[in-house]
């Protein structure tokens, strides 16, 4: 017996190098063209930063080794912006995601036009970022923006106010731009999430006499508790790395109002055109943004697994 | 007779939410549209045109005359069509061996292509102005399409994965049985099997592309202007002409939109799959 198991085993010759070697044949074109497009480049940024380099003046580089990361520390600005981008983590992305969880609850009802409200509660999801941007810069508009003139006849507010102007509202009136923006996001993922949970649940939790509140949370909430996190955790890094929405609303402004860590690096490398010291910044904000995605792989390949 | 009560009980606790939240996610888009179709001189004194009765599509038939928007709208549809179908190509057969085989390394590449899709923009686009400007290929169309496919091959990559993961392995054996080749079983019998899977992906890059603006911005330049820049520099220098302004962004956010609209029940199947399972 212990002999015909073994058999087969030294009887397979073994698999010839071609078919080994093909799965990594057959990724070469994708290796490659990232290695090119994305590696390579993020080693140069890893460089840059090394160096004091202006892009008008390329021949004038000079190595500074860590000096742009001692600059960065000192900088207040950027202890500002770190401070604005946690705000702008911490707000949006638990907006989003409460406001897509009441739209996913209510789409998941039965009524006769759910269809049509499904496809069209996506839309914004689908927009340009910059129509976006100018969409609600337009909303927002101090003198003819429909937002105040609603305010102003409900009596909420005495005067307009000028919302992107004003340093201690702009950055809230990009965040409520942003949650608006990526609920969608959100409330699709929660409803595929919704419909996986079994109704026989439902229907046992209801003959036990659960309230609609402990219905929700004993049978709704652990169903889709999975897919609030893994959908968290992708938004994070979504709403960190945005910085289309805010450079149309506002540029960063007033003054530094609403300029996030990675908004502040384009902004610098862009209109001061200081390529090492933005570099610099780029490289510190993706180090930061690591940990969050570090956690996000870590779920992940879990799946990969299989 | 309870008939009544419930159908008004329904109507305010399910019609009425459901009606508040697409107000809430279409209103600021239907207010541009509005916008759109109020006449400059009716928007500078009156205000937006609510009524059907007010509206002309002056500032459409300005948009098209007075600006180069229909060729800036043929340069988002280069890059758009080229990122889409660079992605696709170079996705579709690290999918299948990611899919059908397992070989030392598959992990840490899957890995590798999510790790990729993490990457912020902001490092990137820097380096990657670096390297276009020493190419020479500053303000072209494949300095766009290069940048767009630094987001789009990753994603696809995984997208196809999963659409192939969801073709019965038999099939391939069976095509081999037949005497066909790992590739032409790819070719013949997968890639078919595939088409709609391949499809979505290709129009989710195709949108991801059209509406990308940071690249467009850095990348592109006199020559390459694609309709994501070409609506911010509408805006004018001294006022900003709102109207225009909103045509501007409702073309441009046509296209995208519609193909969204078109393609979405699959689309959602795709996205979503993943964040459910795990």
């Amino acid at each position: 017996m212990a002999l015909s198991v073994a058999l087969p085993k030294e009887a397979v010759p073994a698999r010839p190098w071609r078919t080994r070697l093909l799965p990594y044949g057959l990724l070469t074109p994708a290796v490659i063209v990232t290695v090119i497009i994305v590696f390579l480049p993020m080693i140069e940024a890893v460089v840059t930063s090394l160096y004091e380099f202006m892009l008008f003046r390329p021949n004038a580089a000079r190595f500074v080794g860590l000096g742009n990361y001692v600059k960065l520390v000192q900088d207040p600005v950027f202890w500002i912006t770190l401070g604005h981008t946690a705000i702008w983590i911490g707000l949006t992305v638990p907006l989003q995601m409460g406001l897509g969880l009441i739209a996913a609850l209510i789409l998941n009802r039965e009524f006769p036009w759910r269809g049509l409200a499904r496809a069209l509660v996506i839309i914004p999801w689908a927009l340009p970022s910059v129509v976006i941007a100018l969409m609600w810069r337009w909303i927002y508009d101090a003198n003819t923006g429909v937002l105040n003139e609603i305010l102003l006849r409900l009596a909420i507010v005495q005067s307009a106010v000028p919302w992107l102007a004003d340093p201690d509202t702009a950055l809230y009136a990009v965040i409520a731009t942003l949650t608006w923006q990526g609920f969608p996001f959100f409330a699709v993922m929660i409803l595929a999430g919704l419909q996986g949970i079994p109704r026989s649940r439902y229907e046992a939790a209801a003959i036990d006499g659960a309230s609609a509140w402990r219905q929700f949370r004993h049978v709704t909430f652990p169903g889709i508790a999975g897919v609030l996190a893994t959908a968290g955790l992708l938004r994070i890094i979504w709403v960190a790395n945005s910085i289309d929405v805010i450079f149309v609303m506002t540029g960063g402004g007033p003054g530094y109002a609403t300029q996030t860590l990675p908004l502040y690096a384009f902004v610098k490398a862009r209109q001061n055109l200081d390529f090492g010291y933005g570099t610099t910044i780029a490289v510190m904000f993706t180090l930061l943004l690591g940990i969050v995605v570090a956690f996000y792989i870590a779920r992940t390949s879990r799946e990969v697994e299989r | 007779m309870t008939q009544k009560p419930k159908l008004m009980r329904r109507i305010l606790t399910v019609d009425l939410p459901a009606l508040g939240i697409v107000l809430l996610a279409i209103g600021p888009f239907v207010w541009m549209l509005m916008t759109s179709v109020t006449p400059q001189a009716r928007l500078a004194a009156l205000g937006v045109a609510v009524t059907p009765v007010d509206w002309s599509f002056e500032n459409y038939i300005r948009l098209v005359s007075r600006t180069s928007f229909l060729g800036n709208m043929w340069h988002s549809l280069v890059v758009a069509a080229g990122t889409m179908v660079l992605g696709l190509i170079v996705s579709v057969t690290a999918a299948y061996a990611f899919s059908r085989f397992r070989f030392p390394g598959r992990r840490l590449l899957m890995l590798q292509f999510l790790l990729v899709n993490m990457f912020p923009v902001v490092l990137l686009i820097l380096p990657l102005f670096v390297m276009m400007r020493r190419l020479g290929l500053l303000d072209t169309h494949a300095a766009l399409i290069i940048a767009n496919a630094t987001v789009a091959i990753p994603f696809s990559v995984w997208m196809l994965t999963s659409y192939i993961n969801a073709i019965p392995r038999s099939l391939d054996e069976a095509a081999m049985t037949d005497g066909c080749t790992r590739l032409q079983a790819l070719r013949r019998v997968i890639l078919p099997l595939a088409m709609p899977g391949i499809v979505s992906t290709g129009i989710y890059i195709f949108i991801t592309a059209w509406n990308e603006y940071l690249y467009a911005l850095t990348l592109g330049g006199r020559n390459v202007r694609t309709v994501t820049v070409a609506i911010q520099t509408l805006i004018g220098e001294y006022q900003i002409e709102w109207g225009l302004l909103s045509a501007g962004g409702v073309v441009g956010a046509l296209p995208a939109t519609i193909l969204f609209l078109i393609a979405q029940r699959r689309l959602i199947g795709g996205l979503t799959q993943g964040a459910v399972k795990g």
